[in-house]
């Protein structure tokens, strides 16, 4: 599937801000599963944007804006054409050994609820990848899901609890449950095409990648029930939502001003090529 | 490993009879009537309190602030002791730089399975925002403080290495000068080895690792996380020592990878912090994005190689208790060379043997959680009550590699000085160890901290504990 992203992330001050600081995400790499064809970041204030690789191999982009302005917007556009792997990843930069995804963050920390959820989920499967599944039907059956994207961020065991959250509460959780079980797991922020009755579109999201041995990485995403296949964009990886969040801000200066986050994703055109 | 049981004090050994570094205070004590100690007590008190060093404790209810107690004897190292513990601080503290830049680096200890490689990945203390990339000079602990404990006359054992932000270092300070006061007669009668110059060596220190870009006159700041913390006084006291601006975060920020600090002349760009914030609030949009102390932006400019922290980000791997158990070892990894400090013997929990010698045994031993500090989270056995040592072994059972163990050690007393005369205390010594660009170096002696409740062996000042001047006095001629 080839696919054109649009994704205009804006914000707003009711006071004008001094200066922001902001570190990007946005840029997706090729791997087995995408290739990119073209890709940009555009800034509406004057500013450098700076380009490194972070430790997990992710491409940061970050900049300084001097003030005063009342409103900044970030675009990130680009075109990315998807293969369906059955949600197996492969040719993607691994630095680090697998020990570091068993590693639990606050984030993604499991408690006796989460972990006798996890083994019992999995209890009639032997073979990893069985388990790995059984546990995203088990816990797509359990979450109600809930896009609004300003709620805020909950620890695995919070939105466990309350049985309802974001994508990204539920990739948290199954991460929480693939580590409880040994399993290493991390956390994948990105896009989803979706058919939204005759109208096709394109959200953020996020969900979760386990390690098979013999497969490699293979994504799990609870909230939708399935491997990604070709209608996913893979943009970041992390141990945790504050490892890949697309955009991490500051403000440096002004009082109390409130902030009015825009996160608008736009999908320009998505046809299948064949 | 067996430990002796006897008591040994510092300035009485085992038998009795007063040990030569103690010999001249000894005998000046006999000399010296109870009063005057007495009067010198109530001026130490008045000394510190006009001077305001205070210290918060958490949680406790009473008033916020406390004085440390301090006792007015001094605890004297002779130069013989003080020569080998100074070959062995400094040796484990190019240990750890080396281990640190490795661990980030190339990995070769874990390649060569000397250290298991899931103790460093699952730590929590392991950053790896900090892989494959280099801190300038490849320092990573600027400042180092090793807790030491002794139990013998001969044997000093390493306790814990603090490779974060330890402190202390103010009282070190302030202990000497209110001594120096309150004493004169005493350091007359003793060469003991100067502290004062720490300060100057300090700031040496962290000019020698400013990035190499910066210019021969570095910029540097003192970073707080503000009046609130346990140890603001130490680091008013430090900045103003040094000669370098205190800052909270808010007085600091990031342009362009350039780190920068408000004056009233305007920005002025910073080179080097000398951070006492923990990694996690040091940037909230890499690290908690609740974050108020940090500075947003601060690690792009550390990794652009714009600006030194001090201590590394991601160095607290180093000074676990997990990892400690490791030291040993990677000093003959890196150096080639036995380690001259030991560590206490440990049960690392992780692993089953230990686990179940661990369980079976908690009523002597000492349980800490390996990520705890500050005698929070710790069992001591002997002295432990049957519900505290059943909720350990349910600690125990279901997260076995937070925890390590080990023996109860007879530490050392050393006599504090009480209204009756003299009582035996439990102490243990934290040198600061200063790794720069090129040399390393300790200040003779360190902050004693003692346990002033009889019989106690947790010498916190969180807790409870007491300190005293150290001295590192010439052995006497013959």
């Amino acid at each position: 599937m080839r696919m054109r992203v649009k994704h205009e992330i804006s914000y707003r001050y009711s006071e004008p801000a001094k200066a922001a600081v902001q570190k990007l995400l946005v840029t997706p790499r090729n791997c087995n599963s995408q290739r990119v064809i073209a890709w940009r970041i555009e800034v509406d204030r004057d500013s450098r944007l700076r380009q490194v690789e972070d430790a997990l191999g992710n491409i940061m982009h970050s900049f300084t804006v001097d003030g005063p302005f009342e409103s900044l917007t970030t675009l990130v556009e680009g075109e990315v054409e998807t293969f369906d792997t059955a949600g197996v990843v492969s040719g993607t930069i691994e630095r680090f050994p697998l020990e570091l995804f068993l590693r639990e963050t606050p984030l993604t920390a499991s408690n006796e609820q989460i972990r006798d959820f996890a083994k019992s989920a999995c209890a009639g499967e032997a073979a990893t990848l069985d388990r790995l599944h059984a546990v995203m039907a088990a816990l797509h059956e359990r979450m109600q899901l809930n896009r609004d994207a300003t709620q805020e961020i909950e620890c695995a065991d919070v939105a466990f609890d309350k049985q309802a959250g974001h994508p990204l509460d539920l990739a948290h959780i199954y991460i929480a449950c693939a580590r409880a079980l040994d399993i290493p797991a991390r956390y994948i922020s990105g896009y989803v095409a979706r058919q939204d009755g005759s109208e096709a579109r394109v959200e953020a999201h996020a969900w979760a990648e386990a390690f098979v041995a013999g497969l490699g990485w293979v994504g799990f995403d609870s909230s939708r029930k399935m491997s990604p296949d070709d209608s996913y964009v893979r943009v970041a990886v992390g141990l945790d939502h504050l490892g890949a969040a697309p955009v991490r801000a500051a403000r440096t200066g002004g009082g109390d001003e409130s902030m009015d986050i825009q996160l608008h994703v736009a999908m320009a055109r998505a046809q299948s090529q064949n | 490993m067996e430990f002796s049981r006897v008591q040994f004090d510092e300035m009485k050994g085992t038998g009795g009879l007063t040990r030569p570094p103690y010999q001249k205070l000894s005998n000046w004590l006999a000399e010296t009537p109870q009063d005057f100690l007495s009067s010198r007590r109530a001026q130490a008190e008045l000394l510190f309190r006009r001077i305001g060093i205070t210290f918060a404790v958490y949680g406790s209810k009473e008033a916020t602030e406390r004085l440390i107690p301090f006792d007015l004897l001094p605890r004297i190292l002779s130069r013989t002791e003080w020569s080998v513990l100074e070959k062995g601080l400094v040796q484990r503290v190019r240990a750890l730089n080396l281990f640190l830049a490795d661990l980030y680096g190339p990995g070769e200890i874990l390649k060569a399975d000397v250290v298991p490689s899931e103790l460093v990945y699952r730590n929590p203390a392991y950053r790896p925002e900090m892989a494959g990339r280099r801190t300038p000079h490849d320092v990573y602990v600027q400042i180092a403080g090793i807790d030491i404990v002794r139990t013998d006359d001969e044997n000093f054992y390493v306790l814990e290495d603090n490779a974060r932000t330890p402190s202390g270092v103010s009282y070190m300070l302030e202990n000497r000068e209110v001594m120096m006061r309150l004493f004169p007669d005493l350091f007359a009668m003793h060469q003991v080895a100067p502290i004062e110059n720490y300060p100057d060596r300090l700031l040496a220190t962290l000019r020698s690792v400013a990035p190499r870009n910066a210019n021969h006159d570095p910029t540097i700041v003192l970073l707080t996380p503000g009046q609130y913390n346990s140890a603001f006084y130490e680091h008013s006291f430090l900045a103003d020592k040094l000669g370098v601006e205190l800052v909270e975060g808010r007085d600091l920020f990031v342009r362009d990878d350039v780190v920068y600090m408000r004056t009233t002349e305007g920005p002025r760009r910073v080179d080097v912090i000398y951070r006492r914030i923990d990694d996690d609030f040091l940037d909230p949009l890499v690290f908690r994005p609740d974050s108020a102390l940090g500075v947003a932006g601060l690690m792009g400019a550390y990794y652009a190689g714009n600006v030194t922290l001090a201590n590394a980000v991601g160095a607290g791997v180093a000074d676990d208790k997990a990892t400690y158990t490791y030291i040993p070892d990677a000093i003959r990894f890196y150096l080639g060379e036995e380690p001259i400090l030991k560590n206490v013997p440990t049960w690392r929990c992780r692993e089953k043997e230990a686990l179940s010698y661990v369980l079976g045994h908690l009523d002597e031993l000492v349980v800490k959680e390996v990520n705890g500090s500050g005698g929070y989270g710790m069992l001591v056995g002997p002295h432990a009550t049957r519900a505290q040592i059943e909720e350990f072994e349910k600690k125990l059972t279901e997260r076995p590699d937070n925890f390590i163990a080990q023996p109860t050690l007879a530490l050392s007393t050393c006599p504090i000085s009480v209204a009756q005369g003299l009582a035996p205390r439990h102490v243990d010594l934290r040198p600061f160890v200063l790794q720069g660009a090129k040399d390393i170096c300790v200040v003779p002696g360190g902050l004693t901290r003692v346990a002033m409740t009889e019989k106690s062996l947790v010498v916190n000042s969180s807790q409870g504990g007491g300190t005293k001047d150290t001295w590192v006095v010439d052995d006497a001629p013959g």
